[in-house]
């Protein structure tokens, strides 16, 4: 599949932003966060920003933007309306949450209460991106059970490394997020390695012979491409027929695998013995590798991806 | 309503495609698109038509295929390799995964006959319906930010204007070999459920288990060789034949 820009900005900067929002949500509503609104402020701050800036870019992607608003219609069905919908509900209970700690400073009762609320909208939302993906049949390595795992724990991860970073100037110990960030890390390390030796090893369902509908007729069931029905790329191989070397994406694996998870791994623990400066350039480091090594999981997500249509145009099995 | 018909639709329009007799002359695919660039999805625009980089929206594709590699009815251990060309079209389909995913309602079916159209006023051109499709039916209109796909004729099939023999989709008044069929797959006296029985008519990619409502006919199994009468063993029968069998034999 096509590598969109616009598709990978928004679900990495809106993983990152939900995930913020619902560990934010979840240790302020547990009293486990400084009431510092300073902290409120950039840490709240980052995460509307990172979410409100990938729903905005992600309205690129469509042919009418400014239609955008029918999306919001068709939420029984549609996975993608369903995340529109949640997309903008989350914006209640988060901004009542903001409103509670930034503006009235109030540290208990329903003002804090509303993080709960505000927790389990932000990662409905990114369960309802991952469905996107996860529904479409026709492109197998995303029709997979474990798409929707991944989707979520690394939103988590990411959001835990930015509000470890985040949460470093204003106090010395948050052991709590350091260990969410080592299990978060961790766990989604562990999908994407059991993902990417699922899809590997995955034989296709589908054949070329079965797409003609000749899988089963005797003496036809095995079929080749002979003339092409245009000689040009149409929409369909500009769209799904994008293709990423083995070797570039074992490049790209081996690069997801240090800057995702291994390197904010150990970033954090360099933190955790040093102290002042360093230990804040660490933090801060760890938050850019894990964002620039999601977004080229997520390019890997789509590049690798192969859609059924392609054994119209000499894929064998997909 | 992106929800898929709750009970099952009275009509169920569709084709019936012929492996067999398709000759791959792409008849079908350009009276489609001679259609439709006027008709219910005016325009189907190209981009760039007379240039190095030649785009643009089609309906309908026509592929080429070999196939009968590892066949065992070749006789003598030979193969019996043919072509089959294969028109790729929407198939309507029953469970169609390119209504049920889309968030505005723009992708649906019919309840009255299962037809799966865009309504291209309130498509956002997400694109996502295209994903959906294992069949690659639809294609984006990079000029309108919509996207388009086979209607059945719509304003064809329905269209009091037209004569009655008109009343069928382009691509079928179109092929020459006679190789597309429209009608009702409800109705088991049509044309199309009759060929579908007679000919074992199948549905693409069956292991999704969509539903297409098109089929297509497999190409006819080839005469065993042989059973055709050889010239060198004339009966010795007496007359002319047999005058001319000796002479020849000399």
């Amino acid at each position: 599949m096509h590598p969109a820009y616009s598709v990978i900005f928004l679900t990495t900067a809106t993983g990152a932003g939900y995930g913020l929002l619902a560990l934010l949500g979840l240790l302020r509503a547990l009293d486990r966060l400084p009431h510092d609104p300073a902290f409120g402020l950039l840490a709240l701050g980052l995460s509307l920003a990172l979410i409100t800036a990938g729903l905005l870019i992600s309205t690129a992607h469509l042919g009418r933007p400014e239609r955008s608003w029918r999306a919001f219609g068709q939420w029984r069905s549609s996975w993608l309306s369903r995340e529109g919908v949640l997309a903008v509900a989350t914006y209640i209970p988060a901004l009542l949450f903001a409103l509670g700690w930034l503006v009235l400073q109030r540290h208990d009762g329903a003002w804090v209460q509303v993080g709960w609320l505000a927790a389990v909208m932000a990662l409905a939302t990114v369960y309802a991106t991952a469905m996107i993906y996860r529904s479409l049949a026709a492109i197998p390595r995303w029709h997979h059970p474990l798409v929707a795992p991944g989707y979520l724990i690394l939103a988590l991860a990411t959001g835990a490394v930015w509000l470890n970073a985040v949460l470093t100037p204003f106090t010395d110990s948050h052991e709590l997020v350091k260990a969410i960030c080592f299990a978060a890390l961790a766990g989604g390390w562990l999908v994407k390695i059991s993902y990417w030796r699922a899809i590997d090893n995955a034989q296709g369902e589908s054949s070329a012979a079965s797409a003609i509908g000749l899988g089963e007729v005797p003496g036809f069931d095995q079929v080749r491409p002979l003339d092409p029905p245009h000689v040009q790329d149409n929409y369909l191989l500009k769209e799904m027929g994008y293709t990423v070397a083995r070797k570039h994406a074992d490049k790209l694996r081996r690069l997801t695998h240090l800057l995702a998870f291994l390197a904010p791994l150990v970033l954090i623990i360099i933190q955790t013995a040093s102290s002042g400066i360093v230990g804040l350039a660490a933090a801060a480091l760890a938050a850019v590798c894990v964002s620039f090594g999601v977004i080229i999981e997520r390019w890997l997500f789509f590049a690798e991806a192969q859609h059924k249509v392609m054994l119209y145009y000499g894929a064998d099995r997909v | 309503m992106t929800s898929l018909p709750k009970v099952p639709t009275p009509k169920r329009l569709g084709l019936v495609i012929d492996l067999d007799t398709c000759v791959g002359c792409h008849a079908c695919a350009v009276s489609c698109k001679e259609w439709n660039t006027a008709g219910y999805h005016a325009p189907l625009p190209d981009t760039d038509p007379y240039g190095k980089d030649v785009d643009g929206v089609w309906l309908n594709r026509v592929h080429g295929f070999e196939t009968g590699l590892d066949s065992k009815t070749g006789g003598d251990g030979e193969k019996a390799g043919r072509t089959v060309y294969f028109p790729r079209s929407c198939l309507h389909c029953e469970d169609a995964p390119c209504v049920t995913v889309c968030p505005t309602g723009a992708s649906y079916k019919r309840t009255e006959d299962g037809i799966v159209l865009v309504d291209e006023d309130i498509c956002i051109g997400c694109k996502l319906c295209s994903w959906a499709c294992p069949y690659g039916a639809r294609e984006f209109d990079t000029d309108g930010g919509v996207m388009k796909k086979c209607t059945l004729c719509i304003d064809r099939i329905y269209n009091d204007n037209l004569e009655p023999e008109d009343r069928q989709p382009a691509c079928v008044n179109a092929c020459p070999a006679r190789a597309r069929h429209f009608g009702d797959f409800n109705d088991p006296e049509s044309a199309v459920s009759k060929l579908t029985v007679e000919r074992g008519g199948v549905e693409l990619m069956p292991e999704l288990g969509l539903k297409p409502t098109n089929r297509y006919l497999p190409p006819r199994q080839p005469a065993a060789t042989g059973a055709v009468g050889r010239l060198d063993d004339a009966p010795t029968s007496g007359g002319f034949l047999d005058w001319i069998d000796r002479v020849l034999s000399r």
